[in-house]
């Protein structure tokens, strides 16, 4: 308390203003760099053709196009994607948060011989990088004639995935082992401990979790990419990636139309949900 | 004696309910990431195009990799975007978190606005960035001419502006570093920077001396996240790219997806991915062992 009271008098504070105001005009410059990629994104999505190709640009779209969006996604059948990438987002995201937070559980709860290396063994197979497995898996599912189908994308979510353990793990951690053992006392069974006390402590640690896999779902392209070969299957993703192919002159205005939808169910969650959001990135980093 | 059966009793009982619980994991991790790698082990000493099974070639794959110009070429590039590309990163995470650290009105609307870009990623980022950096009309170049009155370079499409075009795209979505390094600033004990103010240390050297030791863990955890993340770099090249020009942008993992799902090279493949496995492996632990001399973790020992 008392060296706070010396830094708010004297010559330090003006040092500290300094810095203060220093800071703000930085944080102003870098937000405007910031803002400007999406301030083109929406100006160009609302332009006529001829005014995307126009030199000097026009900053505000006039007259401001809103068809454009309608028109971008009838180009092709993009209902069909946002629901594929919805239902695949929506399923995946469930079996990885369920499983996961099941094996965390395992992970923070008991003590079994083994435990060190397990956890060694869990925190290895976050390092390993996607392509290093993934023509094996290729070669898997297509014996099992899973090749395109959403199979072979949503199975393995239901089994864990090494990085959402990890930081259901970290949220266990911190719940007080008396709670488990109390409710051992009064004769619940493991499962339903699990289920009735651990998960709805946990419920702001499962946010995370899911907001996490619904993003990495949302936004995954060498998956889908590799899977799914019917058009009807399709993602968002993969028909933006082949979206201009279908045109002679790139129709920026209507890509990125179709752009902004593409990124509108993340953007909503995040703003929703900024506060799982940035607890979930912390906790995966710093513990 | 009667304690001790108790304990092997508890311990057996923990044993089992341990297993019990994380039994999927294990599963997937035989299935889908023990079993895939032994396999591809096998395939990468294999002739293989997935209609015909495999054949034995012992080491072709491997000599056929080391001999041919387009492996090394597709490494360069990767190590040099992660060479220069991770660490700019981290630094400019860094000086983002240690502003949004500082005190001032409108403090959680700006670390909004940087996040903010993180949330558009994938193929939707790509495109965006490709028309961002059109020589022509892109608002790159737009404002590169309004600034300097020259027209700007052509980006994309230029063998040696390719890759720092796309250093400076990654530079937009670094969102979750500035959060991780943030939480990372204000976890720093505050008694530490008031003993050095009395002790009269400069701004700088308080930064130099307490605050990057102190996050030092954190720079570890991002500095290993963010390489094994680079040298799987796949969107940029697949979308903005296709991994040109002449081969400029031919990432590893581009390069391993054309042979595995173009060529149906299998086999070949299977030899990149061990490599990349290999290479990934003895890095991180590379890493991690050198990081004993410059990671500071509070309380000493580990």
């Amino acid at each position: 308390m008392t060296t706070r009271k010396i830094s708010r008098s004297g010559s330090i504070s003006a040092g500290e203003r300094t810095v203060k105001i220093l800071a703000f005009s930085m944080l102003v410059i870098l937000s405007a760099l910031m803002i400007l990629p999406l301030y083109i994104m929406v100006s160009t999505a609302l332009k006529t053709q001829q005014d995307v190709f126009l030199f000097p640009p026009k900053w505000i779209p006039s007259p401001a196009v809103w068809h454009n969006f309608i028109d971008a996604m009838q180009a092709r059948s993009f209902g069909r994607y946002f629901y594929n990438t919805t239902l695949y987002s929506v399923v995946g995201t469930f079996g990885e948060v369920f499983s996961s937070a099941f094996v965390a559980y395992g992970f923070s709860r008991y003590r079994g011989i083994g435990r060190n290396a397990m956890f060694l063994i869990l925190l290895a197979t976050m390092m390993i990088p996607y392509p290093v497995t993934m023509i094996p898996q290729f070669v898997l599912f297509k014996n099992l004639g899973w090749i395109d189908t959403y199979l072979p994308l949503n199975v393995p979510s239901f089994l864990g995935s090494a990085y959402i353990i990890f930081l259901m793990r970290q949220f266990f951690n911190t719940v007080p082992v008396d709670l488990f053992e109390a409710s051992r006392l009064d004769g619940c069974s493991e499962l339903r401990t699990f289920w009735n006390i651990a998960v709805p402590l946990c419920s702001p640690a499962l946010a995370s979790a899911a907001i996490f896999g619904f993003m990495y779902r949302w936004n995954d392209y060498l998956g889908p990419l590799i899977y799914l070969n019917t058009d009807s299957k399709f993602t968002v993703s993969i028909a933006l990636s082949s979206f201009t192919s279908m045109f002679n002159i790139v129709p920026w205005h209507l890509l990125m139309a179709a752009g902004i939808v593409a990124i509108l169910p993340p953007t909503i969650i995040f703003f929703l949900a900024q506060k799982y959001f940035v607890q979930g990135i912390v906790v995966s980093g710093l513990k | 004696m009667a304690s001790m059966r108790f304990r092997k009793k508890t311990e057996l009982r923990e044993t089992k309910y341990f297993y019990f619980f994380i039994s999927p994991w294990i599963l997937g991790l035989i299935l889908f990431t023990g079993g895939p790698i032994l396999l591809s082990g096998y395939y990468s000493f294999t002739r293989y195009d997935i209609a015909h099974d495999p054949v034995f070639i012992g080491f072709a794959n491997y000599i056929n990799l080391f001999q041919n110009d387009l492996f090394w070429k597709s490494s360069g590039v990767t190590l040099y975007y992660t060479l220069v590309g991770v660490p700019v990163g981290l630094a400019a995470s860094l000086v983002l978190a240690m502003l949004l650290n500082v005190r001032v009105p409108g403090q959680r609307i700006f670390s909004t606005i940087f996040y903010l870009p993180s949330v558009v990623s994938g193929v939707v980022l790509s495109l965006l960035w490709v028309w961002l950096l059109d020589p022509d009309f892109g608002v790159v170049n737009v404002l590169y001419y309004n600034i300097t009155g020259m027209t700007g370079p052509q980006w994309l499409s230029n063998e040696h502006w390719v890759i720092p075009s796309l250093i400076m795209m990654s530079l937009w979505t670094l969102g979750n570093n500035v959060v991780i390094y943030l939480a990372g600033l204000k976890s720093v004990p505050q008694n530490l920077y008031e003993a050095a103010q009395i002790d009269g240390a400069s701004r700088f050297r308080q930064m130099i001396n307490i605050t990057i030791p102190m996050i030092s863990p954190v720079t570890l955890f991002l500095l290993i996240t963010g390489i094994i993340g680079s040298f799987q770099v796949f969107v940029q090249a697949d979308v903005m790219t296709k991994g040109g020009p002449n081969y400029a942008s031919y990432f590893y993992v581009y390069y391993l997806y054309q042979q595995a799902f173009r060529s149906f090279n299998l086999g070949y493949a299977s030899a990149m991915a061990w490599v990349l496995f290999i290479f990934v492996g003895v890095l991180t632990w590379l890493m991690m062992k050198v990081s004993r001399r410059w990671v500071h973790y509070e309380g000493g020992g580990d």
